[in-house]
């Protein structure tokens, strides 16, 4: 008995894995060198690493957007907190002398303002959580270009720079600090009773309330994270162009971080949190992403198979189909034993 | 007032539901008069909405027969049903509260011409609709611009339509004030002279006997019987109810030995809220089953969470073990050692998508704070030996709560407070729709807490189960305390004449 229970969570847990893995390889085989990693002047380069590097802003904000999903919320407003925070950077390196990690500190918490301000609606005042992000999704670029002032503001900063496009170790720097994020959080959420009070409040908020837990306090601790994830991930893509691009920077990727977390088996009614599975979801969007541009393929086809492949991933994940697949397999074993 | 050489407007001969695992309507034979209030009474469970479900076509009845005017019909959808002129209005309106009021009582038929809808034919209709309820409104006001008791009449104005004969009335009075029932009440009697048929469902007895002319009572699944309603009294009425014949119940089962004089853990003086409970006032001893009676709606559930302070009290104070403190949050309550488990299992009791273990051990682990998380090896063996303890059926402890049954998932509720080692549990119908054997497993553990010297404030609408166990009952109806039983003088007998006097 406990070996079947074993079973059905791998079952749910491999298939995003399993996906990943089929992708590369698939991937592989179309595309020559694609698994091929090279050493130069002590940094590995290689279509891999490059899909890691350019999959750490999502990643990120998918790691928040795991978090407040699983409290049964949604952070629309992560695209519009990445321009924000990219534009705090960009206009505080220009017109001060302030160190640059203080311009990171005051980034870093001005995406820590937007959670608290989106978590403020959804807890304090009940708003929905669709609609009371939707405010800052909408607002956010507003502001975003009040701080540039309308313009892209271009800057320079060595530090900066080194978050952005250099190397830690051989590996991408930013890369690096995302797989420090991830961890920590993986840790905070099972080393203490934080994530089992997350997943208690989004399964069944009536009854948390009922053991005592502070399901208000909670919920606004879980915006406030995913406005920090998102501002780092502002910070990343401002060095990434050493300029802040208040209409363009982060657009649309809060539908990317939102996919890579259904990818990873959540279900947007809330209950559970995968951290893991949510970060192997954002790698499999950039990796499509990547290997149709690497393929070959012409440019104009990019949306439609990147579409069609995520909606067969999701095909698979379904309740429907799962049933289907296993009344399937037991007819099939039936009629080998007869 | 009934003809009885009339054959019934409506007669339902030996209806039968099942349900997986339930037997929701067992053999039921019911006549319908025109001219005539029928109240069909039961408690939870009793097949009442299931009836009114077959008679309207919502559900379709396993075998039987359904005669209207002595010829045999099938209902097989509500559309069938209208079609016969069975008409419903249910205790949540269902009307669009964000439109007209000509346009929710035409919306299902409106009067069109070349495809467009012929408004000032639909005002008119509208009002001839109104009139026949006795409402003199704007049929171009917002439907929400009315008070509830004025949209329950448009609703029963929608119902009625151009033939209706039976109308169904299912809890129509929940909401509304004196004055409002007594219109309600009004129209009733306008109706039954017009030669309506109409079957009221209620909960509030006072009501059945100013309305009714007959009375059905369901229980469990089954008919108990039918009343006129001048024949029979309020005591042998909750007797029927209840399922318990007052001549049988001189001898009751008491296996309680009474409580010696013991500290008081909780005392309520004057507690209550407005709109939900009048003020009570209780004391709860150690070592102490109180038992809290009463039919459904009568403030059972209200008095448990004004108690455990899930709901904020209005007025009155709690003094806890003798020192009058705030009560007025379940952190407050756990931090003094109180521990609660609703009546509603599903929505407010257990967390589906959480495994056995992390519903179990959640009380504890919010008493202690998120940052000292209970280590993965004691979680284990706390949850193993209350498994073992309460003998919790179930795989494997990371199996989600969700697909256990519902007795298991009382149990793992139980255990949830159990393991914080609480001096009150308050448990508000812990027996409620679980098999027997898990059923008598909980009585064992009551018994059990109690005798290690836990306080518990049991609510249960099964009175056989309070007298067995109960040093002390609390009698409640229409939402306030009406009388306290001790000791000796507990018995069934005595519980539901003072539930019914």
């Amino acid at each position: 008995m406990r070996f079947k229970s074993i079973m059905r969570l791998e079952a749910r847990t491999l298939a995003p894995i399993v996906s990943l893995f089929l992708l590369i390889v698939g991937t592989a085989l179309v595309v020559p060198g694609f698994l091929k990693l090279s050493i130069v002047d002590g940094h590995i380069y290689g279509s891999l690493i490059d899909i890691l590097h350019r999959s750490t802003p999502t990643a990120l904000i998918a790691l928040g957007m795991a978090v407040v999903i699983g409290t049964k919320g949604i952070d629309l407003s992560v695209g519009a907190i990445i321009a924000i925070c990219g534009a705090v950077t960009a206009v505080l390196t220009t017109s001060t002398e302030l160190h640059p990690l203080i311009v990171l500190g005051c980034a870093l918490l001005a995406g820590m303002a937007c959670g608290l301000w989106n978590g403020t609606l959804v807890a304090v005042f009940g708003i929905q959580p669709i609609v009371a992000t939707l405010i800052l999704m909408v607002a956010g670029r507003g502001i975003a270009q009040m701080i540039t002032g309308g313009q892209i503001v271009t800057f320079h900063s060595d530090f900066i720079d080194a978050i952005g496009n250099g190397f830690f170790m051989g590996l991408p720097a930013r890369v690096v600090l995302a797989a420090v994020i991830v961890a920590i959080t993986i840790l905070v959420l099972r080393k203490t009773a934080l994530g089992m009070f997350l997943e208690a409040v989004g399964g069944n908020s009536e009854a948390s309330r009922l053991v005592g837990i502070d399901s208000k306090l909670l919920i606004i601790m879980v915006y406030v994270f995913s406005g920090f994830c998102a501002a780092l991930a502002g910070v990343i893509i401002a060095a990434d162009i050493r300029g802040a691009d208040a209409n363009n920077a982060g657009l649309w990727l809060e539908l990317d971080a939102i996919l890579a977390v259904v990818i990873a088996g959540a279900s947007l009614s809330g209950g559970r949190i995968y951290l893991g599975l949510t970060i192997v979801g954002a790698l499999i969007i950039q990796t499509l992403t990547t290997a149709i541009l690497t393929s070959g393929l012409p440019a104009q086809y990019n949306l439609i198979v990147k579409a069609s492949i995520i909606l067969l991933v999701l095909l698979l994940q379904s309740k429907v189909t799962q049933n289907f697949i296993k009344a399937r397999v037991q007819s099939f074993r039936r009629a080998s034993d007869a | 007032m009934t003809d009885v050489n009339q054959p019934p407007l409506l007669s339902i001969e030996h209806i039968n539901k099942r349900f997986p695992g339930v037997r929701a309507l067992n053999d039921v034979s019911l006549t319908f008069h025109a001219g005539e209030v029928h109240a069909l009474l039961g408690e939870n469970g009793a097949g009442k909405s299931t009836l009114i479900k077959v008679l309207t076509g919502i559900y379709t009845k396993d075998s039987g027969d359904m005669m209207l005017d002595g010829r045999n019909v099938h209902i097989r959808n509500s559309l069938d049903a209208q079609s016969n002129g069975i008409r419903t209005v249910y205790q949540e309106i269902n009307l669009i509260p964000t439109m007209t009021v000509a346009e929710n009582l035409t919306l299902l038929d409106q009067p069109r011409r070349f495809g467009m809808i012929r408004w000032r034919s639909a005002q008119s209709r509208a009002k001839e609709m109104l009139a026949r309820v006795g409402l003199d409104i704007d049929p171009n006001s917002l439907l929400v611009s009315h008070s509830i008791a004025v949209q329950q009449m448009v609703a029963i104005a929608r119902a009625l339509g151009s033939k209706a004969r039976l109308l169904i009335l299912d809890e129509p009075t929940a909401s509304l004030d004196s004055d409002e029932i007594a219109r309600l009440f009004g129209l009733m009697r306008q109706l039954k002279e017009q030669g309506m048929a109409i079957i009221f469902v209620t909960h509030f007895l006072d009501q059945v006997y100013a309305i009714s002319d007959t009375i059905s009572v369901l229980r469990n699944g089954s008919h108990v019987g039918t009343f006129k309603t001048s024949n029979l009294s309020q005591t042998e009425l909750v007797g029927h109810m209840l399922g318990k014949d007052l001549d049988m119940l001189q001898h009751d089962q008491r296996d309680v030995t009474e409580a010696e004089e013991k500290p008081v853990v909780l005392s309520l003086s004057q507690v209550g809220k407005t709109g939900m409970l009048k003020p009570v006032d209780l004391n709860l001893k150690q070592g102490e089953i109180v038992g809290l009676a009463g039919l459904l709606g009568s403030g059972r559930t209200e008095l448990c969470e004004l108690a455990y302070g899930s709901v904020r009290p209005d007025q009155g104070n709690k003094a806890w073990l003798g020192k009058l403190l705030p009560i007025n949050t379940p952190k407050q309550a756990i931090e003094q050692g109180m521990a609660y488990c609703p009546e509603d299992r599903k929505h407010r009791g257990i967390i589906a998508e959480l495994s056995v273990r992390e519903n179990l051990i959640l009380a504890l682990q919010s008493s202690r704070g998120w940052w000292s998380r209970i280590p993965m090896a004691e979680q284990q063996a706390i949850v193993s030996e209350f498994i073992e303890r309460l003998s919790i059926k179930t795989s494997d402890m990371e199996k989600p709560i969700g697909e256990l049954s519902g007795g298991n998932q009382q149990k793992v509720i139980l255990a949830r407070w159990l393991v914080t080692n609480p001096t009150l549990l308050i448990l508000d119908e812990p027996t409620r729709g679980i098999d027997v054997g898990a059923h008598h497993d909980i009585l064992t553990i009551i018994r059990e807490l109690c005798e290690e010297g836990m306080s518990l404030l049991v609510a249960s609408s099964e009175v056989e189960e309070i007298v067995a166990f109960a040093h002390r009952v609390v009698v409640l109806r229409d939402r306030g305390k009406v009388s306290e039983i001790a000791g000796n003088q507990i018995s069934q007998k005595s519980i539901i004449q003072a539930i019914a006097q």
